[in-house]
């Protein structure tokens, strides 16, 4: 835990509500995210995400630091929301959910875009990627992180939440792991489809070659 | 194609199990031998960097304020209990 955490953590024990409010602004945003990998409904996902809240504050005292205080905190959002997903009849658990959309998978790259087997060069790119003139991240514009975002959104939940999770809020692949119950070999093929789909989206965006 | 070798096909397939560090040494050494000769692929690795940046622009930095206040008003029932 960073010392900033941990003095975050002293606060909030004491009662003070900005320690509070500083947390909630940090983490709600992701916290939504996973609620609604197992309940759907918007507004749903907001009420499990103040359950959690509401069981952060109750059991903060019994937190002792083993884990880090987001491990915690997720795993606190993945038993209230599986808790209410299955009061609402949807128990899928995550790792059933990446089995079947990876069934359905199509290859990162569109096969005509390589030389067909018999050839010389089989396997090889026919319609090679082009070299994108990508701006430094600050001068991105509005309306490519715009359409990125869609496309993310587009995503199957279980690709959405392991790409918001690694890329968008920057986790490490254990901690995905741990919060979602994935093994590493399933978090990275989530990753690998969510990215190149994305990547895609930017090849739009730029125009093929 | 003999089993010494990487495709563009293939290595497009791989690259998050490259990028990630989870290669085992000997198909590691495939896939940079294929970066080596391959400017194509070569441009390919650097989109999916360039995408992985891209979609770290995304974080969002500012919660819905009535989302907040309703997270918030959880602290102040849980205070007040």
């Amino acid at each position: 835990m960073s010392p900033a955490e941990e003095r975050l953590l002293r606060s909030l024990r004491e009662g003070e509500e900005q320690a509070f409010a500083e947390l909630v602004s940090t983490f709600t945003p992701a916290l939504l995210r996973v609620a609604r990998i197992y309940v759907r409904d918007r507004a749903v996902a907001e009420e499990v995400v103040q359950e959690t809240w509401l069981s952060v504050l109750r059991g903060i005292d019994r937190f002792e630091g083993r884990a880090s205080f987001r491990t915690w905190l997720f795993r606190i959002l993945t038993n209230v929301a599986k808790t209410r997903a299955g009061r609402e009849g949807r128990t899928v658990p995550f790792s059933a959910l990446a089995r079947q959309t990876e069934d359905e998978e199509s290859p990162s790259v569109a096969p005509d875009r390589f030389s067909p087997a018999t050839d010389r060069w089989g396997g090889h790119w026919a319609s090679p990627p082009s070299q994108w003139d990508l701006p430094e991240s600050r001068l991105l514009s509005s309306e490519l992180r715009m359409r990125i975002g869609e496309a993310i959104e587009s995503l199957p939940a279980t690709q959405r939440t392991v790409i918001s999770l690694r890329d968008v809020e920057g986790w490490s692949a254990e901690e995905v792991c741990n919060v979602l119950e994935l093994s590493e070999t399933n978090q990275r093929v989530l990753l690998h489809r969510a990215r190149s789909k994305v990547r895609r989206e930017l090849e739009d965006y730029f125009g093929k070659a | 194609m003999p089993a010494q070798e990487l495709t563009c096909k293939e290595l497009v397939e791989v690259v998050t199990d490259y990028l990630e560090g989870r290669m085992p040494p000997d198909r590691r050494l495939l896939f940079e031998e294929h970066l080596a000769f391959c400017s194509w692929c070569v441009t390919y690795v650097e989109q999916m960097r360039a995408t992985i940046r891209v979609a770290g622009t995304l974080r969002e930095v500012d919660l819905d304020p009535a989302v907040r206040d309703s997270m918030l008003r959880i602290f102040r029932d849980w205070k007040e209990a």
